[in-house]
């Protein structure tokens, strides 16, 4: 009995919790009479996918989402790369330094983004890199390079460094530890690392709304915010719709490495 | 010494060196990358801050030098200040509701069957994986004033009427607000710390039980110390994260409210130093916000660097 009572508590709150992402996918597919009814349904009688359409076929929908594409890509790619030499640094050596360095890479991830706008805009101005792609790709650099670090560091302590030693011993050069040893284990964490740091980019918005203002070079996230516009008349429908859109690609991503990557930001405190 | 010998000699001093500067060639290109992408920009916050910089000077890419006044004007406004209290109060009920409730609900995931806990886990990861701008548009819509589903049910409930507008003041604009930060704070808060309840001694919460102690003393002598580093772990970062959250409050409450009065600490930043394009005294601001950010990391810094001392 008194298991069926906390059940029920647990169940309430995953109720109120998962609710609003229930009323989203609810509402994307509701006809619009139900959507303004006064009486909600919470079901979709009849449901219909012309909201889909609708903002599928918004304008810039699919040149934004390109412009996502191409901004998260170039930013993970490169930083994945640098950030992957440095976590070797951090997970095999000791050297002098290296505190100074921790405390830069974790001390950058504390940075508010707000706080960073005005220089990286006046700064990014002054090499005509506003309002291009390739401004944003930098101002991400700020936040998904020192992710990257620590997170890689964290996979490159788990895997011991006997191996690598043993293949040293076997007279292979530190090269040939690191292309056939390290890399292939290491696959998994890298993936996820850059399947991680591909969510934050694709999530981010204050840097791309700061620097773009032209609707052809926005990010996803800049047109999903800017969807309502001025209109008079609200289209609920198609907004639930194009968020849905926006946010599945992330949510299927999350879904993949969300156990592997989530501990990353306390990871000691939670190993005691 | 034979050549031969001091040779061998010459390539072991070789590989040493190399050994030993390995790391520093292995950091310095993200050093490099750091320094353009960061510490350029830094440079550049800090000559800001002393000078009349606007739109003219933006495009003149130089402005004329007026040491202090920036911090001056910023400092002896009482916009500034009332924004630092409203923010600071703002924080303390953000984080407070984000750990307690968090707490809670870590608490209920013990004590309800396998499956429901797999199903608040999953639903959890499900609010966690939300991107905030659809969040916000979410949240936008449910709290619509004509047809948002919290009006419907409010007024089913009888508590307020048909068409309640909750962003007619500004404490309603920032409760809203605060409902959706702490919606989307909760499920990190809720999995580590149960992460970290796996941890504590299931036969001395028995033993405790057995002697007759309230579950409240069992929690607070037994459970509390052990979660006590994750706690001040997630305290501190929710601190920080609250302290400069931006998205939530610049679009739940819109672009076209935004005003001092319901100015947090970033949409202050946004639409005194960006939108209204006075540079300088955005400079000052934003190195008052990071002064002020960093005062407050220095106990997470110091606990990850410590964490980050190890080396496989």
């Amino acid at each position: 009995m008194k298991q069926a009572g906390w059940n029920a508590v647990g169940i309430a709150v995953f109720v109120v919790i998962v609710f609003p992402v229930f009323w989203m996918i609810s509402t994307a597919f509701k006809p619009d009479d139900q959507i303004v009814s006064l009486n909600p349904t919470w079901i979709p009688l009849h449901p219909t996918i012309a909201h889909f359409t609708a903002a599928l076929h918004k304008q810039y929908f699919w040149t934004d989402v390109k412009n996502s594409l191409l901004i998260v890509c170039i930013t993970v790619a490169i930083s994945i790369v640098l950030a992957f030499l440095a976590a070797v640094a951090l997970a095999r050596y000791r050297f002098s330094g290296r505190k100074a360095f921790v405390v830069l890479i974790i001390g950058i991830q504390m940075l508010p983004q707000a706080g960073l706008i005005i220089p990286l805009y006046v700064v990014l101005a002054k090499y005509h890199q506003t309002n291009q792609l390739s401004g944003v790709i930098i101002t991400y650099m700020t936040f998904v390079l020192p992710f990257c670090v620590w997170t890689l560091r964290g996979f490159l302590i788990g895997i011991p460094k006997e191996l690598e030693e043993a293949a040293m011993v076997d007279g292979s050069t530190r090269l040939g530890v690191f292309v056939k040893i390290l890399l292939p284990l290491m696959g998994p964490g890298l993936v996820a690392t850059s399947v991680f740091a591909f969510i934050t980019s694709w999530n981010e918005y204050i840097f791309a709304r700061v620097l773009i203002n032209d609707q052809r070079k926005n990010t996803i996230t800049v047109w999903l915010s800017y969807f309502l516009g001025t209109s008079r008349h609200t289209d609920w429908g198609a907004l639930m719709a194009a968020s849905t859109l926006t946010a599945i690609p992330v949510v299927v991503f999350f879904l993949l490495v969300q156990r592997r990557i989530a501990f990353g930001l306390t990871a000691g405190a939670v190993k005691g | 010494m034979s050549a031969a010998a001091e040779a061998h000699s010459w390539s072991r001093r070789r590989r040493r060196f190399l050994e030993r500067s390995t790391p520093y060639w292995l950091i310095l290109p993200i050093l490099v990358a750091i320094g353009v992408v960061l510490g350029y920009p830094l440079y550049w916050l800090a000559r800001l801050s002393f000078k009349q910089y606007g739109l003219f000077e933006l495009i003149q890419h130089r402005g004329p030098s007026v040491g202090f006044k920036n911090f001056r004007t910023v400092l002896h406004d009482s916009v500034f200040w009332h924004t630092l209290v409203r923010t600071i109060v703002f924080t303390v009920v953000n984080v407070g509701l984000t750990i307690v409730l968090g707490m809670l609900i870590a608490l209920l995931l013990l004590r309800v069957s396998g499956w429901v806990r797999i199903l608040l886990t999953s639903g959890l990861v499900l609010v966690w994986s939300m991107p905030v701008v659809v969040a916000v548009q979410l949240w936008f819509w449910m709290t619509n004033y004509e047809n948002g589903v919290l009006n419907h049910v409010l007024s089913w409930v009888g508590a307020t009427g048909e068409q309640h507008d909750w962003y007619a003041t500004t404490f309603s604009q920032l409760s809203m607000v605060t409902l959706l930060v702490v919606w989307g704070a909760l499920p990190f808060v809720v999995i580590t710390l149960y992460a970290g309840l796996a941890q504590v001694p299931h036969d001395l919460l028995e033993a405790a039980s057995v002697d007759g102690a309230r579950p409240w003393r069992a929690f607070k002598d037994i459970t509390l110390p052990i979660l006590r580093p994750i706690l001040l772990i997630l305290t501190s970062l929710s601190i920080i994260w609250d302290f400069g959250v931006f998205t939530q409050p610049y679009l739940l409450i819109g672009q076209a409210k935004t005003q001092s009065g319901n100015y947090l600490m970033s949409t202050y930043l946004f639409e005194e130093g960006y939108f209204k394009t006075d540079f300088g005294r955005g400079a000052a601001i934003s190195i008052l916000m990071l002064l002020m950010v960093a005062l407050i990391s220095v106990f997470y810094v110091r606990r990850m660097v410590s964490i980050g001392q190890e080396t496989a």
